[in-house]
């Protein structure tokens, strides 16, 4: 090559750069981050307003609820998914380094409870999926099962299901050490359905096949009860989850610092909107009413 | 005069480029060791250091009081990567007695660069070939409910250090001297004979080397035992149990967890512990390699 083509080159290189630069730039991402359970939820929201606004790009990831408090605390960002509330200490911590967080419930996850297909039993209650994984019963048959073993899958310590699941359910006791901790809900469900004396916990939006619009081959949802005496309700019962009877369920959130701007503003109130709840139901969890949902509209100006 | 002294300088300066770069790699290696240090020690203003080592349970997110131990992860890396070894170490040096001494050369100009190509095979692959492959044909071959078990993560580091294994014994195999052989046979040895009583002997210090260096790869490996091992945090009773290795608990654990506390430093604490292990393992294979060096010459 001579070295005048080298340099023509060298030059169009440079323009390629700056231009390049000047693009990514001009069209900043809406970075969001956090619950494993909302990834999937949020990934759609997203490319259905994208497909309406072609310029306000956003990036979904997930990684689990601690991840995203942690993401938007160290300022990697600008949106964080928590499928738990948030904790007092990490409140605290994003007030110190200035960020005040905005809480958004964007929709109602009834947390389910699943086990193999093959698996006789149809409904728990809360204390006896509690003692499951506490570890306190190991068999099947102490709650009425099959002579079977049980095995737990879970999820891991970042995860805001795991956390609901252990101040709801476990009483805030420990997890048993025998638990398998998964990287995300499909993996538990991979693992229930495979193993005859599975079981675990997922988000309701999981386990509905969308090509059927049934719950998955080979997978139960159990009822669950309060206590003994009430009745057992399905995750997959609107009104059971409306009116409170089935016992676990919980908002999800996305918290911004501060009333959202810009995309994030548009995003958030694109996905509180009517239409926008049509698409959380479309994936399988519920929407948003009531006190919650006024909050929502309070929190967006 | 001053084209010679140009060129002196120029020798000079050459000899100071390579130099750097040496000297670069050891210098990496004590900023590593320097920072793990100064990050892992604050761990041990909370935690003692025995209790550390020799408590079984880790549960550092513990609603009711943060439990540090990690002699369950060690003993789950061990069985893990002892697992690997058991069964990487006979398939390794087999096929490296095959490609050097029994195989058409043909045949071992394909195979051998397939093999190697399996080392470039990411973790992330092998890790769900473990979740849709092998952990069910281990539920269904030993009748267990489950294949997210340690047996599962010793198959797929196996598969893992295998390349590694079988191309530095294949080199090594042939770099035994043909007279070696060729004597062997003139005293009316079988092949069979020269290659386990003769070959495999004088190679043994590259075998070992080889196997030492797959078991680093074992060792270190995070991504595949973390997708195919269950990640259960109870001590290790048998390959049938699902287990968490240090790699894994690292990984799973540090990218939540809030900086500068206890549990942060306790994480790289266990890296401290892991950079020691395999300094050790190592060190071992080099003084090993030596000694079989010297008992040669």
């Amino acid at each position: 090559m001579s070295s005048k083509t080298m340099k023509i080159f060298a030059l169009a290189q440079l323009a390629l750069a700056v231009f390049g630069g000047t693009l990514l730039l001009g069209q900043k991402m809406l970075q969001v981050k956090g619950s494993d359970t909302m990834v999937n939820l949020v990934q759609i929201l997203a490319e259905k307003y994208m497909d309406k606004n072609p310029k306000q790009p956003i990036a979904v990831l997930g990684g689990g609820s601690g991840t995203g408090v942690t993401g938007m605390i160290n300022g990697t960002c600008e949106i964080a998914n928590t499928s738990r509330d948030w904790r007092q200490k990490e409140i605290d911590m994003a007030w110190e380094k200035g960020i005040r967080p905005r809480f958004f419930a964007v929709a109602i996850d009834s947390l389910s409870v699943i086990v193999n297909g093959k698996n006789p039993l149809n409904e728990l209650t809360i204390a006896q999926v509690g003692a499951i994984y506490r570890g306190e019963v190991k068999n099947w048959k102490a709650v009425g099962g099959p002579d079977m073993k049980v095995s737990l899958y879970g999820r891991q310590s970042n995860s805001g299901t795991y956390v609901f699941f252990l101040e709801h359910v476990l009483g805030n006791k420990p997890y048993t050490t025998d638990m398998k901790e998964m990287n995300g809900n499909a993996q538990i469900i991979e693992g229930v359905i495979t193993d005859g004396g599975g079981i675990g916990y997922v988000g309701v939006g999981y386990i509905i096949d969308q090509a059927t619009g049934k719950p998955m081959k080979g997978l139960k949802v159990l009822n669950i009860k309060k206590d003994d005496k009430a009745e057992a309700f399905s995750p997959l019962d609107k009104a059971a989850v409306d009116s409170g009877a089935y016992p676990v369920s919980r908002p999800l959130w996305m918290a911004t610092s501060g009333s959202p701007k810009g995309t994030a503003a548009g995003f958030l109130a694109w996905i509180v909107s009517p239409e926008g709840q049509k698409v959380v139901e479309a994936e399988g969890f519920y929407p948003v009413g009531g006190k919650l949902m006024e909050q929502n509209l309070k929190n967006l100006k | 005069m001053t084209k010679n002294r140009l060129r002196q300088l120029k020798e000079r300066a050459v000899k100071g480029f390579f130099f750097t770069h040496g000297i670069l790699s050891t210098l990496v290696l004590l900023g590593i060791f320097a920072l793990l240090l100064y990050t892992a020690v604050p761990a041990f203003r909370d935690i003692r250091v025995g209790e550390f080592l020799t408590t079984k349970l880790w549960d550092p997110t513990s609603p009711l009081k943060p439990v540090y131990g990690i002699l369950s992860q060690i003993m789950s890396t061990l069985l893990v990567t002892a697992g690997a070894l058991v069964i990487a170490i006979p398939i390794g040096v087999g096929v490296a007695a095959y490609l050097s001494d029994v195989a058409h050369w043909r045949v071992r100009e394909i195979v051998k660069p397939i093999v190697e190509i399996l080392a470039g095979i990411p973790s992330v692959v092998v890790g769900f070939l473990g979740i849709v492959l092998f952990g069910p044909a281990i539920a269904k071959i030993f009748g267990i409910a489950h294949g997210l078990n340690a047996l599962n993560g010793s198959v797929l580091l196996a598969i893992m250090s295998l390349p590694t294994i079988i191309s530095i014994s294949e080199d090594s195999l042939n770099a035994v001297p043909t007279a070696y052989a060729e004597a062997s046979y003139g005293l009316g040895a079988t092949r069979w004979q020269t290659l386990v009583r003769v070959k495999i002997p004088a190679a043994l210090s590259g075998i070992i080397a080889a196997v030492m260096l797959g078991m680093g790869r074992a060792i270190g490996e995070t991504m595949t035992v973390l997708m195919a091992t269950g990640n259960a945090r109870s001590f290790p009773t048998g390959i049938f149990e699902s287990v968490r290795t240090m790699t894994a608990n690292i990984a799973i654990e540090l990218g939540e967890v809030p900086y500068h506390t206890t549990h942060y430093y306790a994480l790289f604490a266990i890296g401290l512990v892991l950079f020691v292990i395999t300094f050790l393992v190592n060190m071992a294979a080099d003084i090993v390699l030596r000694k079989y060096q010297e008992r040669e010459q």
